[in-house]
């Protein structure tokens, strides 16, 4: 009897699964000529494509989308709003700033600079970047007892660090092109050191918003009726911000601002099934994960050889399915 | 001499600034239903949170003869539950996962559902009259049909305190009664009930009133004395008075009353102005 949601949620994880393994296998074959044999005799060139470049770039997608879709869902149920997202704290823009002032401190573009310490220079800027900003929006709320006045810091932190980041780019104007693939998102610059990375960030972040999963649904009935039942708000708040901001830092520092993933993926999965934060959290995860990996491989194959930057595809896909839905379902 | 479930002493809350409890102390026999009553802005909710430490104060709460400080938040959720008005949306939750989080004080961190959890959803829930729809979500329900998937959320914590803030929002007629009943027979049960409660008539079914206006308690007495009679009708202005109908108690509002200017005499005048038109 206890399990409603839970019968429902079986096959749905199921069916997410079995389709990110499909989208990885479709996305290892989507090559810079369209589709390429994924079976190529041993140590030709092919198969180095594939095992250093595709592979880890479609994991890589996955996992990033994984994540943001598990922070959207953390960040919707802390926030008791489902239009949060998991920019919310200021983590996407404290990003963005990171890596635009690396970039024109070291004046370097990210495709010029060779190799994986150029590579990972940029993604630790950009992490360090996101969660400085998610502690100063702490900082500025005073701790995570108001959410309201968190929403608000959020917005304040979102705007002036994006204003400071525009200046950067506009006296140093070379940083511009490379902070395009940034701002527009791109899994151009996954590799495998960047593929363990996310992979573990999301592992931590899914055990760690498990353990609080019962507390989320009691935060569902209010603050009140959730203390009311034994839930200590602040700590439960506080890692719940933790796992967010890190989840959202790991993946704008990889793959950058990838539109309404975070916001598209809890709501899918709430329209296929009623679950509860137990089965909410990973079955967002394996939406988001699918979502961006799609995107991805759209974003690559549609106008073979060239290529569509993958966060203009989610923000158009998600977009229009928040329309459709809002349009479905009248006020 | 019966025994003290909940107890205030020198309460001080502030809120936004103002000062809504200015020094309360009350004791609240166990066993017993008592209805928190009083014109709006008394701070009857706000009672109703400090005592159950939904609130910072000032002063002391005991909670069974206890400082409720002195209490883990978890023994407390299982001494006391609370249902409080306009809260969560839940809508996505089904109804029967949202009764089942009334077990969270009950259940180990991560542990799935007992037996006994199970078997108190599903009495909370039909006593509610609201296990048809348990595999509904909450959106999808009535304003009324919700209230009573809350209601059970809160019996289900099997707390021997219950303390509800308008419990009767969105309720009809008839599960008003089924309210009522149900408020009973925890009682009966051993319980403690402490309600906030806009329709005076609900109230005067209560064993005990507690009579609020400015933050402090103007009465305290039992449904039935005439001295708490004339508490509620001096703190309504006279606006309403309290008539024995049918073997109940009924409060009748008095339409034609002219309020003295009093502190807010000018909207008094103003209302009975406009009903005198």
């Amino acid at each position: 009897m206890n399990h409603h949601g839970a019968r429902a949620a079986v096959p749905v994880a199921l069916a997410l699964l079995a389709l990110g393994l499909l989208l990885v296998a479709v996305g290892a074959a989507v090559g810079s000529a369209g589709w390429e044999p994924l079976w190529s005799a041993d140590g030709t060139p092919a198969s180095a494509v594939l095992w250093e470049i595709r592979l880890p770039r479609t994991l890589g997608a996955w996992l990033a989308g994984a994540l943001l879709g598990l922070a959207g869902a953390v960040a919707q149920g802390i926030f008791r709003n489902p239009l949060a997202d998991p920019y919310l704290l200021g983590s996407a823009t404290g990003a963005g700033l990171g890596v635009a002032l690396l970039l024109a401190l070291m004046g370097v573009s990210p495709l010029a600079a060779a190799g994986w310490p150029g590579r990972l220079g940029l993604a630790g800027a950009g992490f360090a970047g996101a969660v400085l900003a998610v502690l100063l929006t702490l900082a500025l709320a005073k701790g995570v007892q108001h959410t309201l006045r968190l929403l608000l810091a959020g917005v304040i932190v979102g705007m002036v660090l994006g204003a400071i980041a525009s200046l950067v780019m506009f006296w140093v104007p070379a940083v511009l092109r490379a902070m395009q693939s940034f701002l527009l998102g791109t899994t151009g610059l996954l590799g495998w050191p960047s593929v363990s990375l996310l992979a573990v960030v999301l592992v931590a972040g899914l055990v760690a918003s498990l353990a609080f999963s019962r507390s989320l649904d009691a935060l569902s009935l209010g603050e009140d009726t959730a203390a009311s039942l034994g839930v200590a708000l602040a700590p439960v708040r506080a890692a719940l911000i933790g796992v967010m901001a890190l989840a959202t830092g790991a993946a704008v520092a990889q793959v950058g601002l990838i539109a309404f993933v975070g916001l598209v993926a809890p709501h899918l999965v709430r329209a296929a099934t009623r679950a509860t934060a137990r089965w909410l959290l990973p079955l967002s995860a394996l939406t988001g994960g699918a979502l961006l990996l799609a995107a991805d491989v759209l974003a690559r194959g549609l106008l073979a050889p060239q290529e569509l930057p993958v966060g203009v595809l989610t923000a158009v896909l998600g977009g229009g399915y928040l329309l459709w839905l809002m349009h479905r379902r009248p006020a | 001499m019966s025994t003290v479930a909940i107890a205030a002493e020198r309460l001080h809350v502030t809120r936004g600034g103002v000062e809504v409890l200015r020094g309360l102390s009350v004791a609240l026999p166990a066993g017993r239903w008592t209805a928190v009553v009083g014109p709006n802005g008394a701070g009857k909710t706000t009672l109703l949170k400090t005592l159950a430490s939904l609130l910072p104060y000032q002063g002391e709460v005991r909670l069974m003869e206890r400082d409720a400080r002195a209490w883990s938040a978890r023994e407390r959720a299982r001494q006391l539950a609370w249902l409080g008005q306009n809260e969560g949306a839940a809508h996505d939750l089904l109804a029967h996962d949202v009764v089942m989080l009334g077990r969270l004080p009950h259940q180990s961190w991560l542990g799935a559902a007992s037996a006994a959890d199970r078997a108190a959803v599903e009495a909370a829930m039909r006593e509610t009259q609201c296990w048809d729809w348990r595999g509904r979500a909450l959106g999808s329900l009535s304003g009324g049909e919700r209230q009573r998937v809350l209601l059970a959320r809160a019996l289900a914590v099997r707390a021997p305190l219950l303390l509800m803030d308008e419990p009767l929002a969105n309720l009809d007629p008839p599960h008003q009664a089924d309210w009522l009943r149900i408020v009973r027979a925890h009682v009966q049960r051993g319980g403690t009930a402490v309600t906030v409660l806009h329709e005076i008539t609900m109230a005067l079914h209560a064993d005990d009133m507690l009579v609020m206006e400015g933050g402090v308690i103007v009465h305290q007495g039992a449904c039935s004395q005439p001295a708490t009679h004339r508490a509620l009708e001096r703190v309504f202005q006279g606006r309403i008075s309290v008539h024995a109908i049918a073997g109940q108690w009924v409060a009748l509002p008095n339409e034609y009353v002219t309020v003295a200017p009093a502190p807010d005499g000018a909207r008094g005048n103003a209302v009975a102005g406009e009903i005198l038109r």
